[in-house]
């Protein structure tokens, strides 16, 4: 095992349990902290695919920005482990049941796929370097990448519609 | 192979990183002196003379108070987040130094040493990254105290350094279209051939530097711990040291955020502009002497322009606060952000349309 290896198996060890206990935990506020880790551990293997970019705007935007408003709103609405509302215990099993099948058909999916026996390719790959990504984004997928930054224009538009109608 | 590593470069980052991290605290730790040394000037009084000579060791003195008071955890909190809460305004405040650039390089025992911990080729991204995590140590600190008067805080410290992160942001991007790097020490580099890049930025530096007294929660920013509204606001329920690593992460934040606007604005460890330093003849160990020494003066006259203004100017309303945030900065930093692509095209161009 070399240490990347090392760092691989640590880092998907610390995502797996991370989002497990996201589901698990009874606190919001818990969750929301857990998910930042997962965050943080999908970060460590971009850096390891060597997409440094990616990864620091994957920590900026999703564990800087949008988690701080999930924590933001989950504080102001005080909700408690105490304060939700008990289950019905069939509803838990065929939830349960549901989520296994979609685990069972996503695994199988992915070992029939062609890529299915690809290894991730540690440290190689120049495409994540901002220099790079931003080359390819401005030429070869221009058009996508235009048509994308509407639409987010289009939604910040509607937030602020949505906002002033109150 | 495992652990085939150069154990010598690990060992070089790791004097390194100790170095870094034991100098920050220092300086901090000063900083605080330096904080009552001024108001008392600027109040026409004393200040603290008691303790050693011209009461020099008056930071110990009141480091070692507050290890000695008695430590209070409040009965209906979240014991883990109460705790959690300072160490991560603690952590965040240091990780940021990692990525600066504090001198050129020193020769020593026959190898080159970089003065710079990780020279990641996204590293003003990286301080970003970092100072949008600080906000998590004040927001859990206050809502694990279960006071309600914490929550506020913490709450106000939220929505306060998001608002005021994306001026910044948005002013750093006209900045990073003039220098065409996000490297801190590439920056340093372009600077020390040419101008400093206050030069070309004058109004993307005010707003950054509005936006960094917001981000350190200084006056006249200092809305989350508004004490006639708030009593102590997100650090209320605080004792002993978890108030002192409160307390001190501010001033390691402003101890850095110095050393960033130094290093992305005015050159960081350049001696003088438009002077080819190069020239004098001097060796490498001194020549990084003499710029360590140049960044640590702009960083110290950072740090007493904080001072002047908390010392001078009151505290904002919280409508003025995200008034000024997303109705001035916000548009000014695009102006701003507009303006420079269309210069920088142009000058592309050859100065022709």
């Amino acid at each position: 095992m070399s240490i990347t290896e090392i760092i691989f198996w640590g880092l998907s060890v610390l995502a797996l349990f991370c989002a497990i206990m996201v589901v698990a935990s009874k606190s919001p506020v818990h969750s929301i902290l857990y998910l930042i880790g997962v965050f943080f551990a999908i970060s460590g293997h971009y850096i390891l695919m060597n997409a440094q970019f990616l990864a620091i705007v994957n920590i900026i935007v999703y564990a800087g920005a949008i988690m701080v408003l999930f924590l933001f709103v989950v504080m102001l609405m005080n909700l408690n482990a105490d304060a939700e509302p008990k289950k019905n215990r069939y509803l838990q099993f065929a939830g349960l049941i549901s989520g296994g099948c979609l685990f069972l058909v996503l695994v199988a999916a992915v070992t029939r796929s062609a890529d299915a026996g690809r290894v991730m390719q540690l440290g190689t790959g120049e495409s994540g370097l901002i220099k790079n990504l931003g080359r390819i984004l401005f030429n070869e997928y221009v058009i996508p990448f235009e048509i994308s930054s509407v639409l987010f224009l289009s939604a910040m538009i509607g937030a602020v519609v949505i906002g002033k109608k109150n | 192979m495992l652990l085939a590593l150069d154990w010598l470069l690990i060992l070089e980052k790791l004097v390194l990183i100790v170095i870094v991290v034991m100098a920050s605290l220092l300086i901090a730790m000063y900083t605080t002196f330096a904080e009552r040394k001024v108001a008392a000037v600027l109040q026409d009084r004393r200040g603290p003379n008691r303790a050693g000579p011209f009461g020099i060791l008056q930071p110990v003195a009141d480091g070692l108070k507050l290890f000695f008071k008695e430590e209070i955890i409040p009965n209906f909190s979240s014991k883990f987040l109460f705790i959690m809460g300072p160490s991560l305004a603690m952590l965040t405040a240091i990780m940021t130094g990692a990525v600066v650039p504090w001198g050129d390089k020193v020769h020593l025992f026959g190898r080159d040493i970089a003065l710079q911990i990780a020279d990641v080729n996204v590293g003003i991204l990286y301080v970003f990254a970092v100072v949008s995590m600080g906000v998590y140590g004040i927001m859990i600190g206050g809502w694990a105290s279960n006071n309600k008067y914490s929550l506020m805080g913490g709450l106000r410290a939220a929505s306060q350094i998001i608002s005021y992160e994306l001026p910044m942001g948005i002013s750093l991007i006209a900045l990073l279209m003039v220098t065409g790097t996000l490297s801190l020490k590439e920056m340093v580099i372009q600077q020390q051939g040419g101008m400093w890049n206050i030069v070309y930025q004058p109004l993307g530096f005010l707003i950054f530097l509005i936006c960094a007294f917001a981000e350190c929660n200084r006056t006249p920013f200092d809305l989350p711990e508004a004490e006639n509204e708030l009593i102590g606001g997100y650090h209320t329920e605080y004792s002993s040291m978890k108030l002192g690593f409160y307390l001190f992460s501010e001033y390691i934040n402003m101890f850095v955020s110095s050393v960033i606007m130094s290093t992305m604005f005015f050159g960081g460890y350049d001696v003088l502009p438009f002077v080819d330093e190069s020239q004098w003849g001097l060796s490498d160990n001194i020549m990084a002497l003499i710029g360590i020494a140049a960044l640590m003066i702009k960083v110290f006259c950072f740090i007493f322009l904080f001072m002047w203004v908390r010392w001078t100017i009151p505290r904002f309303r919280y409508d003025q606060l995200m008034r000024l945030g997303w109705r001035v900065l916000i548009p000014l930093a695009l102006a701003n952000m507009l303006v420079t692509g269309a210069i920088v095209l142009l000058k592309q161009n050859n100065w022709h349309f």
